[in-house]
């Protein structure tokens, strides 16, 4: 048996000994999902077993090293852990901003002690984190933003304004694109870690188009962050936050497959039948979610070789996103009436509605589908122009 | 396995690469279409495919070949759709040898030599309608003496006149619409009761009409099991479909290639046309789709490499991928190209009219998809 093998093999049984069966069923809403934080709320004794047993062995972040945190896995051998708790149904143990986008920004950037400080309380889901990038005047456009830290000394005092703070009013710290130097625009921005906690920051949910508040405006009121909380070189933030845009979009450009490869068609077959149309667009879906499955496979592959081309995430969260709003799109038209219903039980409390319609952010979050577009453009073909 | 290509694969794309472009570039289709050629290709230009290893790449090292996979085949493909370099490859060395290779050893025997020294061609006699539909099949073979006798119609058959040798799917027992009952048969040319009628189609393929009335063929003529040929037709198949996926990709990067730099370089309103975000978007939306294309046909090779059970569903999605994504990418070209692109002198053109073609070969995207739906459950 090769080494990955008798990894998997390994992986396999850890799994099945330490995954509690409750934790082995699907996902149904945010509800069941484990955001970790000083104020997390478990939902049952299962969800907090499986976060902590995961956390103990390194499996709530697998490819991190274990000085952080993480197992150490190598690409090929988280993949296989990924592959084993798919087979096995199992959750995701701990789901974070931390984990996706702060660490890999820290692991990049951060100074030694930052990483062993912040990544294993990541790791551990002790902390949860919000990202503090775009402000009311600063979308697409997001290098114009305000929010101004003025340096005293041994510190900066913060003020101004985030919008579109993902579970802000939840989370624990946050990491903050503040301008440390209003004469230049790209490099006269730094990437600051502070507790939500601190005096002066608070936050105001806002309610979306889904009827829920997944995000905040949150706002800094002359906000004391020390000078060692800085991520990087100071006013070099733009370099941090657009390596963290890539792992972003990365994340957001799996979205496309909630369903993964499995067709959410076979459940359907009844209304299918009847409507060839409709049937016909599911197939013509199925082909693209196979294919957006194998491009990510492949693309993923070409990235840990360093064969991807740097803006290569832009596409995959351009065609994921786009996918993703299509699939329920389907979803509405197949569910009829029923998935109309807002807050009946029958609907699960209007789950397909509020999905549906959580998901046109998906195209707007973390560059704009339009945006993509003009990064592959240029920075990928190559096309003239500013 | 990586979804990349390992060393071995990438030389050989380079050499595939460098072959194409310096002995079958577009201006050797021209020439060939230009001289209104009977065959629709060039015997010279088969033979030095032999003498670069090409045609017998999937048969097996023992029976003489390279004995490689659908990974190395689709390399090859890809190249000759980025060339519009016309051959028998894909029928003979991809889909007539998937077959063969599951054939007694005479037959082996008789026909990869041929193959092998780029002299054979292979025609494959599956269609019989317009559209491709391989459970319709009603060609009938009674059996007869010491063999069968062969009757009923074929089309779009390709290089069918220039073929040493036919693939006959016919119906030794069971109706039109049962997978049960069909054979194989190898039907040597010049058989007694073969007629063609060869058509020239839109991108100077030659594909013919066969009639087969009542050809007598020996009982070993038999490709595989008689009443079992389903199976042996479905490798068949799926490699012409995965193979022809494979060549799509080839004809839409191709394609995709000259447009943009058409972009980049054509001048109106005092600018390259290729600043204009309208433009940009599309190309972006294009090279999405022709990526996502080309890493679905990859995973369905690498999944017929390995004999996965879902070799089968990939292999639909990557031919009905593959021809959406290259139909856009010549559908984008010409527009893109503006009134040049209409021109015949112009290249996009012939990529437009060979992406027709090769999305009709095997099954269309919508038959595809219609069947990936099916395995899927509903």
């Amino acid at each position: 048996m090769s080494e990955l093998e008798t990894f998997r093999a390994e992986a396999r049984a850890w799994l099945e000994e330490n995954c509690p069966p409750e934790m082995r069923t699907p996902v149904k809403g945010d509800e069941d999902v484990c955001w970790g934080g000083r104020n997390f709320k478990f939902q049952s004794e299962a969800q907090k077993l499986w976060m902590e047993r995961c956390a103990a062995k390194g499996y709530t972040v697998p490819d991190w090293p274990k000085a952080y945190g993480g197992a150490g896995l190598s690409p090929q051998e988280a993949k296989v852990l990924r592959q084993e708790m798919a087979k096995l149904g199992c959750r995701s143990p701990l789901n974070s901003f931390g984990i996706w986008m702060l660490g890999p920004a820290l692991l990049q950037f951060g100074t030694e002690e930052q990483k062993v400080h912040y990544l294993n309380q990541i790791a551990r889901g002790e902390i949860r984190w919000c990202q503090g990038y775009s402000e009311p005047g600063s979308g697409s456009d997001l290098v114009s933003m305000q929010t101004y830290g003025e340096d005293k000394g041994d510190h900066w005092v913060v003020n101004g304004q985030k919008i579109w703070t993902s579970y802000a009013d939840q989370a624990d710290w946050i990491f903050c694109l503040v301008r440390t130097d209003k004469t230049n625009k790209y490099q006269g921005i730094s990437f600051l870690l502070f507790d939500m906690e601190t005096p002066g920051v608070s936050t105001k949910p806002i309610k979306l188009i889904s009827g829920n508040s997944p995000f905040c405006e949150t706002f800094f009121d002359n906000v004391v962050v020390p000078k060692h909380q800085i991520v990087g070189e100071l006013n070099r933030g733009w370099d941090v936050a657009k390596y963290l845009l890539g792992h972003e979009r990365e994340m957001i450009s799996g979205m496309g497959g909630d369903g993964g490869v499995t067709s959410i068609g076979a459940a359907m077959k009844a209304v299918l039948a009847e409507e060839p149309v409709l049937r016909a667009q599911m197939a013509l879906f199925d082909v693209d979610n196979l294919t957006f499955r194998a491009h990510g496979e492949r693309f993923m592959d070409e990235w840990k070789t360093g064969k991807a081309h740097p803006a290569y995430s832009n596409l995959m969260k351009y065609v994921g996103t786009e996918l993703n709003k299509k699939r329920n799109e389907l979803v509405m038209s197949i569910g009829g009436s029923q998935a109309l219903e807002w807050e009946s039980e029958r609907s699960n409390g209007g789950s397909k509605a509020r999905n549906w319609l959580r998901t046109k952010a998906n195209s707007i979050e973390g560059g704009t589908s339009e945006v993509m577009l003009n990064v592959v453009s240029k920075r990928i073909l190559e096309m003239p122009g500013a | 396995m990586a979804m990349t290509l390992n060393d071995d694969q990438t030389m050989l794309r380079d050499s595939a690469r460098d072959f194409m472009a310096s002995e079958a570039p577009v201006t050797h289709f021209r020439k060939f279409r230009d001289m209104g050629c009977k065959d629709g290709f060039s015997h010279d230009l088969w033979k030095q495919f032999a003498e670069m290893g090409f045609t017998g790449i999937l048969i097996p090292e023992a029976d003489g070949g390279m004995g490689m996979g659908h990974i190395e085949a689709g390399i090859v493909l890809e190249e000759i759709g980025r060339n519009l370099s016309p051959s028998p490859f894909l029928s003979t060395s991809v889909a007539a040898v998937e077959a063969l290779k599951l054939a007694d050893k005479g037959m082996r025997e008789r026909w990869f030599p041929g193959i092998l020294a780029g002299e054979t061609v292979i025609g494959l006699a599956i269609d019989e309608g317009v559209k491709h539909r391989p459970e319709k099949i009603a060609c009938k073979a009674e059996r007869s003496g010491n063999g069968f006798k062969l009757s009923g119609h074929k089309q779009f058959v390709l290089q069918g006149t220039s073929s040493d040798m036919l693939i006959v799917a016919a119906r030794t027992a069971g109706a039109a619409g049962e997978t049960d009952g069909l054979t194989l048969f190898a039907v040597e040319k010049g058989a007694a009761g073969m007629s063609m009628e060869a058509a020239r189609l839109v991108d100077s393929a030659m594909a013919a009409h066969v009639t087969l009335d009542g050809i007598q063929v020996d009982a070993d003529a038999v490709i595989g099991e008689v009443d079992g040929g389903w199976s042996v037709l479905g490798k068949l198949l799926d490699a012409g479909r995965v193979g022809a996926a494979a060549e799509m990709v080839g004809v839409g990067s191709g394609a995709m290639d000259m447009t943009f730099e058409y972009l980049k370089t054509r001048k109106q309103f005092d600018r390259v046309i290729g600043e204009f975000q309208a433009l940009q978007h599309r190309a972006a939306h294009l090279y999405g789709e022709m990526e996502g294309a080309r890493s679905i046909v990859l995973k369905a090779q690498s999944l017929m490499d390995d004999g996965h059970a879902k070799a089968e569903l990939y292999v639909a999605a990557a031919k009905a991928k593959a021809g959406l994504a290259c139909n856009l990418a010549v559908r984008e070209g010409v527009q893109m190209h503006g009134g040049i692109g209409m021109t015949d002198e112009y290249d996009i053109g012939l990529y437009m009219k060979r992406d027709r073609s090769l999305n009709e070969f095997f099954g269309d995207a919508y038959y595809h998809a219609d069947r990936v739906a099916t395995m899927n459950g509903y």
